[in-house]
């Protein structure tokens, strides 16, 4: 327990250390993280009113963020399936960063589930009075929870063992990676199905929300994978082949593909039945009663989508340089089309028929700009502190320091100083 | 695993530090034995001081909360609704008539209702009557307390077109200076206290239920505001407090339940109750002791004699959105009864007369 906690604190004293860009890089985030923190306090002495929401739109930015990050969230899968059950050696040593990216998207779920919270003061009769398994709701905490625990524990483990110079116990490993594996299935599934059961709003009531959901995810997740990995491995000099890119870009563009076609599908039953149904499709691609906030929103998404998939296919984004423009663009085009894009139209026209758009404020913007800071800096502190431990220079006898003038733990030439 | 690994131990590390790079004084982040002690402890605190500061003014709005915004122990430790006994009900209601009290300057009577036993109240509205007037929205707001700013308001009126009973074809806005439009009818659409309730479903708190009578509730003491149950309601009958309710003292209706229209927090959800505290109590809600035309029939639909019951049995009913399948307990009608219906009614009240 001991040993335990003074791991702990070489570590948290670790993710200090570093060269100017990183303190910049923390310090930025720290920053938007702070002017968030400031936002969502302004909210919370006012109420939820500081947000564009309405009894209209009574969901709004932060549900969007929330629903789009458990699909980011869940594909931390994409490297583990792979390497566990394909074996694919050339992705082994990456798990780690996908599932670190797992627990820093999970928290920002987390946190955005709260800040849309009307009384997060009473949050705790959650606890007391848990409505399972009737609400929808309840099976989501337990999912996300639990897959934060998985995700918190495999790589936990994993760096702990490396930093004590064990060799992991595959007991321990193991059997939860493919607990893992089908908990992030359902995660995502389960998320979907907080919008696809309610019969009231026909737009999200469709069986091909979750399938959807599974596939676009799968398609944004290992995308943002793509371009942070190369983070990685330019400020690391962790290796990262090229070749575990490029599994990753096929993974991308046949989810992208299954996605594309999924909406294909979804057109073709909204606009060719053109029932009263459509009112919600007709309102987020072509307009409502002259009200068209979303269309350019989506309008852009469908091309970046498109280009993205286009470029995907073609051989020229083996070169990484157009792979990470063509990720960045579908990661982009995603986050509109899963967030605003599903979210927002479901509550336009009203159940009653009143069609009341919905723009974010400034306020619950700095909010959500706070959320993914604060991500970004879990996310960043958990790779500075599992390159070091992971390439054996924090281990339980070992401390040496890599920063300093280094601008984020370069780890060979660290070795070139410290052990010649 | 490089062997000269091992040799390194504590003080190897300060040894080799000056060489591995604390030479931006920032590894003293966690007040490390590192050699130059005195510049970086000196500039950690700086950074952390400057941390700290910055984090305060960031939470600086939290000095503009209002006492009553706080928590209480009380209200922390406060049961459930189902939950609590005789006593912890009167401790709460005490607490409530004390808050409201010092926020209205009147002692306000409230109770704890329960429903009536062999009681299920039913609506019926006629839609050949009502004329759109919108008394019954404002009279809903005067008897259930709610926020005059921003406006809350159960009750909403669509003004129909002819030719269609599609709502998505109403008109929310219809703002005319003598109603009714002889182009129109009017469909006024509340909380139709559905028997398959989907709100109730997905609140993952159960601060939502149905209760034996039929209503639906909320315990606006345990809702945690996360408006799951707008979304999923087909009526758009429910409403959140986005910010803290705004009532004129004089405005409070200082008869009120638990359930019903005791003033609420901001950040939960509200909706109509069939005024469960004048109901429950053997009086009609607001909203039908306004209603100039007798548009809006209310009773109990267990009592085969009741108006309700006879409406549901002779007249031409139907329930919106029956398609959604959550069985309502609000009807509209018409005027027009079955054929047959008048005698048979004739032959109930000689009967019974």
């Amino acid at each position: 327990m001991k040993a335990y906690l003074k791991f702990l604190y070489r570590c948290f004293k670790r993710s200090f250390v570093g060269g100017w860009k990183y303190h910049l890089w923390l310090g930025f985030l720290f920053t938007i993280a702070l002017v968030g923190l400031n936002a969502y306090c302004r909210q919370y002495v006012y109420g939820l009113g500081t947000t564009g929401m309405t009894d209209q739109v009574s969901w709004g930015v932060y549900i969007a963020n929330f629903t789009f990050l458990v699909g980011v969230a869940a594909s931390a899968v994409m490297l583990v399936i792979p390497v566990y059950i394909y074996k694919r050696e050339e992705l082994h040593h990456l798990v780690i960063f996908g599932e670190l990216l797992a627990v820093s998207a999970i928290i920002m779920c987390l946190l955005f589930i709260v800040v849309d919270l009307g009384r997060p003061d009473q949050m705790h009769h959650m606890m007391l009075r848990f409505h399972f398994p009737v609400s929808i709701l309840t099976w989501d905490v337990i999912a996300l929870n639990g897959y934060l625990l998985l995700n918190l524990h495999i790589p936990g483990y994993l760096i702990y063992c490396a930093y004590n110079k064990r060799k992991p116990h595959k007991n321990f490993v193991v059997p939860f990676v493919f607990i893992a594996i089908a908990w992030a299935i359902s995660i995502h599934t389960v998320t979907a199905f907080l919008y696809s059961g309610l019969g009231a709003r026909p737009f999200w009531n469709s069986a091909v929300i979750a399938p959807r959901f599974l596939a676009s995810a799968f398609a944004a997740g290992p995308a943002l994978l793509i371009i942070t990995l190369q983070m990685i491995r330019h400020f690391t000099h962790w290796k990262v082949e090229r070749q575990a890119l490029l599994t990753l870009r096929s993974i991308v563009t046949v989810a992208m593909f299954i996605n594309m076609f999924l909406l294909g599908s979804e057109w073709f039953t909204e606009f060719y039945t053109d029932s009263v149904h459509v009112a919600s499709a007709k309102y987020l691609y072509l307009g409502l009663d002259g009200k068209s906030a979303l269309v350019p929103w989506i309008r852009t998404s469908f091309i970046l989508n498109m280009v993205a998939l286009i470029v995907l296919v073609l051989p020229i984004s083996r070169r990484l340089r157009v792979l990470n423009v063509a990720c960045s663009m579908l990661f982009i085009g995603i986050w509109i089309e899963k967030g605003m894009g599903l979210i927002i139209p479901g509550f336009i026209p009203t159940p009653l028929g009143e069609i009341v758009e919905y723009t974010p404020t400034l306020n619950e913007t700095l909010v959500s700009l706070g959320i993914w800071a604060t991500g970004f800096l879990i996310y960043t502190i958990l790779v500075r502190i599992t390159v070091p431990v992971l390439s054996g220079r924090l281990t339980v006898d070992a401390d040496s320091f890599d920063g300093g003038r280094l601008d984020f733990a370069k780890e060979e030439d660290l070795t070139a100083i410290n052990y010649q | 695993m490089n062997p000269e690994n091992k040799q390194h131990s504590d003080q190897d590390k300060q040894t080799s530090s000056p060489q591995g790079g604390c030479a931006g004084g920032s590894c003293g982040g966690g007040g490390s034995g590192s050699a130059p002690t005195r510049r970086s402890f000196l500039r950690t605190s700086a950074v952390a001081a400057g941390g700290l500061a910055a984090a305060m003014a960031a939470l600086k709005p939290l000095m503009e909360l209002e006492s009553e915004d706080l928590p209480t122990v009380e209200k922390f430790l406060q049961k459930h609704y189902k939950e609590m006994d005789a006593e912890e009900m009167q401790k709460a209601l005490t607490r409530i008539s004390g808050e409201v009290e010092k926020r209205f300057d009147q002692r306000p009577d409230i109770r704890d209702i329960k429903p009536m036993d062999g009681v299920e109240f039913v609506y019926a509205l006629n839609l050949t009557r009502c004329i759109g007037c919108r008394k019954c929205v404002h009279a809903c707001v005067a008897e259930n307390n709610q926020s005059r700013s921003p406006e809350i308001q159960y009750i909403r009126v669509l003004e129909m077109p002819r030719g269609t009973t599609n709502i998505e074809k109403g008109n929310h806005h219809y703002d005319r200076p003598k109603v009714p439009d002889n182009d129109h009818f009017y469909m006024p659409v509340q909380c139709h206290q559905c028997a398959q309730p989907p709100c109730v479903k997905v609140c993952p708190v159960e601060a939502t239920w149905q209760e034996a009578d039929g209503i639906t509730v909320i315990d606006y003491d345990w809702c945690i505001g996360c408006r799951y149950c707008e979304a999923a309601c087909p009526y758009w009958a429910r409403r959140f407090n986005f910010t803290k309710p705004k009532l004129p003292k004089k405005d409070l209706n200082p008869n009120m339940a638990y359930l019903s229209n005791r003033p609420r927090p901001k950040g939960v959800v509200e909706k109509c109750t069939f005024c469960l505290h004048l109901t429950r109590e053997g009086k009609m809600p607001a909203c039908l002791e306004v209603c100039p035309t007798g548009a809006r029939k209310f009773g109990n639909v267990l009592d085969p004699n009741s108006e309700v019951s006879q409406i549901l049995k002779t007249n031409r009913v139907f329930v919106l959105k029956e398609e959604v399948g959550t069985l309502p307990r609000f009807f509209y009608y018409f005027d027009e009864r079955y054929p047959g219906s008048d005698e048979a009614m004739a032959d109930k009240i000689s009967q019974t007369s």
